[in-house]
């Protein structure tokens, strides 16, 4: 249609223009919004509809599978115990400090002292827990892993000696690390007044030495791979090795890089629910077992509030570290997803 | 320090170990190079033309023979010898000036103050006319702006040789073109040693005191080499019809073409030149653009 209107004898430049400039506002918008917004809404439908269908039929120990909609009223119910339990403790301390109070008008040298509430952790609380605690265990596994990538990367000898280690602990599953580091952190981490729990410092712990063969093997193919005219310059201008490395193999290296560390915390999180479950640590993992040995008539639904959550979460992540790779990239046009 | 002994390309051989039994890439390779001499060194592909310019660069090691600069043997790279890459190797991360300013950093760290500094990285800028770029990156410039502020980069470090590696030959001719009237200009000026590798035979004679033609490698070595006794400054466009000129462009050609054929054997590795085959074409249509 378009093609053929511009095909036709007699109109004008103007009368063109105009009505490309309506092509796009009123023709072609729509198409747009469908092909961004509507197609993936039109799968995530089809896809509660599929999960409808199917789940009405299985029957478990626990009542039929739930649906969409079942799970949707108990993310809400959670997001209300939520509500209600943060109603109860700033109660809990409005009473404490009225108390306080009290005491203090009748003896103003009394000692009153404030008790930390301790209510079971909600839905929220463990996600909170569950986020700091990958974080910190992702966080200790760039730190060891961008470095252990370098060396790797600048020093083929390095590479040779500590590859088979590398290769040996990447594919160890998380449940095969911590029972010993567990048994580890309790027989090392002694403490009268400890900074952490012992249970974040074995999740954190597992997070960590999980995740970080990814970075360190990107890490050390994008070294590896640095341009060799670049190395030259280096070479000409005799940098020293610190400079070397900051101004020309860290940069250079940033995609590579970036692409282990996505794929490091996405290890990392994965597998920190698993850790969480078997060892007890407070957290979504710790939830999800909670509520599997609770066994109501709520327990798969919410469950499923947690898996979803989880994928969520997961996303969200990956999404950050990529706003951070545009942020530290030098190549604001490169094509990052 | 004598002046016709600035710089000895001493004997030079180099061998490379391949699963073959050592490659023997170039043999008895022997310059002597004055101070402000320009240089070029020409011959066909894999003849170990840049191998060359990597040994005096220091990025190679001579299996024999070495390199002398003012006296001492320099074996290993440094800013006194700086390169002219063929493909910019700027950083793409770092500005134009940033990357002149890594240069100057490095070489003149505690001699120059930060404001000296400054003012001499801009100076290198302007020399190459790269002043109103400046804060680009180098995916936001030409190549031959790229390659112009390679140039800059090379001349910051105030080196005692320049070393080119075929600088032009990734542009279009009219830049090219462009590229060689500045280089004239800027050799003008500074009067630099400068040893250029190339393999436009037009290029050679417009910029070059000498060229030194290299025969076809494996165990490459100089075959001639052709004193250009030409007035400077060299303009293009007289050059075109000057008859010294036509002589010299010749006595290249008929060497390269006549006593240098194109080896037949393509399998001859050629160890850091990777560069494509260049006819005589090239040379044709230049001097066509030229007149």
């Amino acid at each position: 249609m378009n093609t053929k209107v511009m095909r036709l004898p007699g109109i004008s430049q103007m009368t063109l223009s105009i009505y490309k400039l309506k092509s796009v506002n009123w023709s072609e918008a729509p198409k747009v919004l469908f092909h961004k917004l509507g197609v993936p809404l039109i799968s995530i439908l089809l896809f509660l509809l599929l999960w409808d269908g199917v789940a009405a039929h299985i029957q478990t120990s626990l009542g039929k599978v739930p649906g969409p909609v079942q799970v949707w009223d108990q993310a809400t119910a959670l997001y209300q115990e939520h509500q209600d339990a943060r109603k109860r403790e700033a109660k809990f301390y409005e009473r404490q400090e009225k108390r306080n109070a009290e005491v203090l008008a009748k003896n103003p040298n009394a000692k009153v002292e404030i008790y930390p509430y301790t209510g079971n952790p909600t839905f929220f609380d463990q996600i909170e827990t569950s986020i700091i605690t990958v974080m910190t265990g992702f966080l200790l596994a760039s730190l060891i892993a961008i470095p252990i990538g370098i060396f790797c990367g600048l020093s083929s000898t390095i590479y040779t000696a500590l590859n088979p280690i590398i290769q040996t602990f990447k594919p160890v599953s998380p449940l095969a690390w911590l029972p010993i580091i567990t048994l580890i952190v309790s027989a090392v981490y002694v403490s009268n007044d400890p900074m952490f729990a012992k249970s974040f410092i074995v999740s954190a712990l597992t997070v960590t030495l999980c995740c970080m063969w990814p970075t360190i093997i990107n890490t050390t193919v994008g070294v590896s791979s640095i341009d060799k005219d670049l190395v030259n310059v280096s070479r000409v201008l005799r940098l020293n090795w610190f400079t070397n490395v900051y101004k020309i193999v860290l940069p250079s290296s940033i995609p590579m890089m970036f692409a282990g560390l996505r794929v490091s915390l996405g290890i990392g999180w994965m597998v920190l629910i698993a850790a969480e479950m078997l060892a007890q640590n407070p957290g979504l993992g710790k939830f999800v077992w909670d509520e599997f040995q609770n066994g109501s008539s709520n327990s798969l639904a919410r469950i499923m509030v947690a898996v979803i959550t989880i994928g969520l979460i997961g996303y969200l992540l990956d999404r950050l570290m990529l706003l951070l790779q545009r942020a530290v990239s030098w190549d604001k046009n490169a094509v990052i997803r | 320090m004598s002046q016709d002994k600035h710089l000895e390309i001493s004997h030079v051989s180099i061998e490379f170990p391949t699963p073959k039994g050592p490659f023997k890439a170039l043999d008895g390779v022997n310059i002597h190079i004055t101070k402000g001499e320009f240089v070029s060194l020409i011959g066909h592909s894999g003849c170990g033309k840049s191998t060359v310019l990597n040994i005096v660069a220091g990025l190679y090691q001579a299996t024999a023979g070495g390199i002398i600069l003012d006296s001492k043997e320099v074996d290993e790279p440094g800013p006194d010898r700086a390169v002219v890459f063929q493909n910019h190797s700027l950083l793409p991360w770092l500005t134009a000036y940033e990357n002149v300013e890594l240069a100057v950093k490095q070489v003149f760290k505690g001699k120059k103050s930060k404001s000296e500094m400054r003012d001499w990285i801009v100076h290198n800028l302007e020399l190459v006319h790269m002043e109103h770029a400046m804060h680009k990156r180098p995916n936001e410039i030409s190549g031959g702006m790229k390659q112009r502020v390679g140039i800059a980069r090379a001349l910051a470090m105030e080196p005692k040789v320049l070393l080119m590696d075929e600088p032009f030959g990734a542009l279009d001719a009219l830049t090219r073109a462009h590229m060689q009237d500045s280089l004239i200009e800027i050799q003008a000026r500074l009067n630099n040693t400068v040893i250029m590798i190339t393999h436009d035979v037009d290029e050679a004679v417009l910029l070059s005191d000498r060229i030194v033609m290299m025969t076809n490698g494996p165990a490459a070595t100089i075959g001639e080499i052709l004193e250009v006794d030409l007035p400077r400054p060299r303009d293009r466009i007289k050059m075109a019809n000057d008859p010294r000129y036509n002589y010299y462009r010749s006595e290249v050609l008929k060497f390269l073409y006549e006593r240098q054929k194109q080896p037949q054997d393509k399998d001859v590795p050629a160890p850091a030149d990777g560069n494509k085959l260049k006819t005589g074409k090239t040379a044709d249509s230049k001097n066509e653009e030229a007149a």
